[in-house]
């Protein structure tokens, strides 16, 4: 009877634990904007769900994107016409801008699914590059100048989202419920299919799973997020410009969830945080910041592959 | 003259310039498929490897007066000392686990020496002096011919025939093919593996930084000089399969005519041309127009 207990304890606190985590990221989040700047707070917040949508695919399916920037980059442009060329109300935006990344999902995602492992790398770093090129000479992307002056607009045609409150309000309902959607998808039968795929994709297909419509819902869900992101931040800074479909962006998220550590939940909300500050409080090296972008790369690779929460997380023996 | 409405000028010309940029992604793609032959990693820092190569023939003849002749010989020694140094102590270390890891890896250090020359130079590029021996050209009537464009394909064909050669045909290719079949066996032959993957993975680097000193004089050299140009590449590769070196050699020629007449043709769509030739061929071919391998 006492052992009965216990087994089924162990998976509750273990639960605990993670809403605990959770729950605590949330709170900061609400509460941080009375001590951090805002705007800087929501920056975070749009890279922490870009690179959770990231997470779902590395993390959860074993597939490594290398062109996460497209579903960014264009999102934010779509909600950007959306906003200011058709006028519509910002959830509309987001909302088309997620449709946008959604269906450029399914199309690039088709193609990349067709192979495995670092092609698979190649393929959508490939793909992305001819989407920015795209992005580039369209008539109505405004070239290098970007879409400027983005009406951020009034949420349902109700709240003013130039009040720094509703906006902050506005991203970061976003961001909690992609984070939650995340969390929903990873816990779900089709989240443990992915997994199944992630550990052995050939097992996978023997038990009659039809492994490639997992790993294509996967690739648009996690465009869709991505495009959530990226439409949140056009709105926080009235800007859809080039470097948010650029590789490097792609490279930068990579970093991110590598960093704050693949396949956990909390990993890329920190790595995005770390990440993003480390933007801003070395701006004034200008292009060494790109060097030691590329030394986190190395030491995490070589010295630290579970990242910060991953780590954390195999001490405590919790998942987070 | 006009051939399909175009002048023959343009048309010519626009050829030579795909044939320039072939040349390059010959030699870029065949050395991503050596390295990826026996070591299995994609080299992501491949673009920074070219770039390196083309400054270190820049310092070299700013800092020390030695000209391009020398450029030719010394960089591809030096970044492939650099390279198979980090095989050596980092890449080394990361066969036994999953290949995405080396891929980032190779990202970062791409991103290290990018971010370095980046600091240094400043993102415009700097120009570099066509040889003496090389400069001028020849008027073949229908289009003006410039010599060093000539030397760049005679040498980039020369180049990868005989990296094709000494892999196919040679000895030290056989131990070379035989490791990637079976290393473990290999090993038990007495023959020294790890260097053989070292060695395998400096030539590689030396391939990217001979590209590099070759494209000096036609681009200018800049730190972001080679990731535009390995993206393409990167597509190159998948098109061409990575199974078979000839393979990569002729996926890199035939995609810079192609991109080269798209310009004549269809401008606009010149940049994206080999990515959507890739698309196509991974509907058609998945495994790429020479691949045999899943």
């Amino acid at each position: 009877m006492n052992t009965m207990t216990l087994r089924l304890a162990k998976p509750l606190t273990l639960r605990r634990i993670q809403a605990a985590a959770f729950a605590a990221m949330i709170a900061f989040f609400a509460i941080a904007p009375l001590f951090i700047y805002p705007v800087y707070l929501m920056k975070v917040m749009c890279f922490a769900l870009f690179a959770c949508a990231f997470n779902l695919l590395i993390g959860f399916c074993g597939l490594l994107s290398f062109g996460h920037a497209m579903f960014f980059g264009v999102a934010g442009y779509a909600t950007a016409h959306a906003a200011k060329v058709w006028g519509l109300t910002p959830e509309l935006a987001v909302l088309f801008g997620m449709a946008c990344a959604g269906a450029l999902g399914f199309g690039t995602g088709l193609l990349a699914i067709r192979r495995q492992g670092i092609y698979f790398a190649m393929i959508t770093l490939a793909l992305a590059q001819m989407v920015y090129f795209f992005v580039l000479q369209a008539p109505f992307t405004g070239g290098e100048n970007g879409l400027q002056a983005v009406p951020r607009g009034r949420l349902f045609g109700l709240v003013d989202l130039n009040q720094p409150a509703a906006l902050y309000a506005f991203v970061f309902a976003i961001f909690v419920a992609g984070f939650f959607a995340v969390w929903r998808i990873v816990h779900s039968p089709f989240g443990q299919v992915l997994k199944a795929i992630r550990e052995n994709e050939p097992r996978a297909i023997s038990l009659g799973y039809e492994v490639n419509r997992h790993k294509l819902l996967a690739f648009v869900l996690s465009a869709t997020l991505a495009g959530a992101a990226g439409s949140a931040k056009v709105l926080v800074f009235q800007l859809a410009a080039l470097p948010d479909a650029h590789w490097s962006m792609s490279g930068e998220v990579v970093l991110m969830t590598l960093l704050g550590g693949l396949g956990t939940l909390l990993g890329p909300v920190v790595g995005a945080a770390v990440i993003v500050m480390m933007h801003n409080y070395l701006a004034h090296l200008d292009a060494w910041v790109m060097t030691i972008q590329g030394v986190i790369f190395a030491v995490c690779v070589l010295a630290f592959r579970r990242g910060l929460i991953g780590e954390f997380s195999h001490r405590i023996g919790r998942p987070l | 003259m006009e051939v399909f409405g175009v002048p023959s000028q343009a048309l010519f010309g626009q050829l030579l310039i795909g044939l320039i940029n072939g040349s390059f992604y010959a030699l870029l793609s065949l050395g991503l498929a050596i390295i990826f032959g026996l070591l299995r990693i994609i080299n992501f820092a491949h673009g920074a490897q070219y770039m390196f190569g083309a400054f270190v023939a820049y310092l070299l003849l700013n800092k020390a007066g030695i000209g391009y002749w020398w450029a030719l010989l010394l960089a591809p020694l030096g970044v492939g000392a650099v390279g198979a140094a980090a095989e050596r102590f980092m890449i080394s270390r990361l066969y036994r686990i999953d290949h995405l890891y080396s891929l980032m890896l190779t990202f970062g250090l791409g991103l290290i020496v990018q971010g370095v020359f980046l600091s240094e130079y400043g993102s415009s590029g700097q120009p570099y002096p066509m040889p003496t021996q090389l400069a001028g050209g020849h008027n073949l009537g229908f289009m003006f011919l410039p010599n060093y464009r000539v030397w760049v394909i005679g040498l980039s064909i020369a180049v990868c025939l005989s990296a094709w050669f000494l892999i196919e045909r040679t000895r030290l290719g056989g131990y070379l093919r035989a490791a990637t079949e079976n290393p473990t066996l290999v090993q038990a032959f007495g023959i020294n593996v790890p260097r053989l993957l070292t060695l395998t993975y400096g030539a590689g680097a030396g391939l990217a930084a001979l590209a590099g000193v070759m494209a000096a004089p036609i681009y200018q050299v800049g730190p972001l000089m080679g990731t535009e140009m390995i993206i393409v590449v990167f597509a190159v590769v998948v098109i061409g399969g990575m199974g078979s070196i000839m393979g990569s050699i002729l996926a890199g020629f035939g995609l810079g005519v192609v991109e080269g007449l798209t310009k004549v043709f269809y401008p606009e769509a010149a940049s994206t041309v080999v990515f959507m030739m890739m698309a196509l061929v991974i509907l058609v071919r998945p495994n790429g127009l020479f691949g045999t391998r899943s």
